[in-house]
């Protein structure tokens, strides 16, 4: 009887069970160059407005974190809001590789309102982050 | 170049392109992400005035 049973709910536990989504070119690349460069993974996709927007957005974030004198964070092992700084400043991609290449955001801070612009920099990458989970979604045919 | 804000001013910028992101990512129609994307900045500049009164009750 418990065979039956089994064999009976069978079926209906595949049909329960979800798809696994497709894996395509645009759903690695997309979140790969979205990562890169914000908002680019949605211009791959032809999604203009929203790839500006949000490249605007996430680069002035960038930019405006490192001319408040923003802290960026090295790769580190050591206290974990460091590391935590350091995968929110990540995030960010190309910014972060451009910001450690040129040496940014490693100045003595001589205002009130630099902790603003380290801030800025750590959320402009998690807002990346955000926006390359979209730019998959949108490459699997999750979202419009 | 430096630049130093206001909290105010850098709260403000803050939202705004926390809010468009949230906007964008966060529904599907372009409608609803504008709205959303509003209901967003107005919650984080909402919350700048309301922590602002609470920290100068707290003051006195």
């Amino acid at each position: 009887m418990a065979d039956s049973l089994t064999n009976k709910k069978a079926p209906a536990a595949e049909e329960a069970k979800p798809s696994a989504p497709p894996v395509t070119v645009m759903s690695v690349l997309a979140p790969a160059i979205g990562w890169l460069i914000p908002g680019a993974g949605h211009l791959i996709q032809k999604r203009w407005i929203r790839g500006l927007l949000l490249m605007a957005s996430i680069v002035t974030m960038f930019v405006l974190g490192l001319l408040m004198q923003g802290h960026v964070y090295q790769p580190n092992g050591g206290d974990i809001l460091d590391i935590l700084g350091f995968v929110g400043d990540v995030g960010a991609g190309g910014l972060y590789i451009a910001a450690q290449a040129m040496n940014w955001g490693q100045g003595a801070i001589s205002h009130a309102t630099a902790d603003y612009g380290t801030k800025y920099l750590i959320v402009a990458g998690l807002l990346n982050f955000i926006s390359v989970a979209d730019a998959y979604h949108i490459a699997i045919g999750k979202k419009p | 170049m430096i630049l130093a804000p206001s909290h105010f001013t850098a709260a403000l910028l803050f939202s705004l392109f926390a809010s468009v992101v949230f906007g964008i990512t966060q529904r599907s129609t372009s409608r609803e992400q504008i709205r959303y994307g509003l209901y967003c900045f107005a919650m984080f500049a909402g919350g700048v005035f309301l922590a602002g009164w609470v920290m100068w009750i707290l003051r006195r």
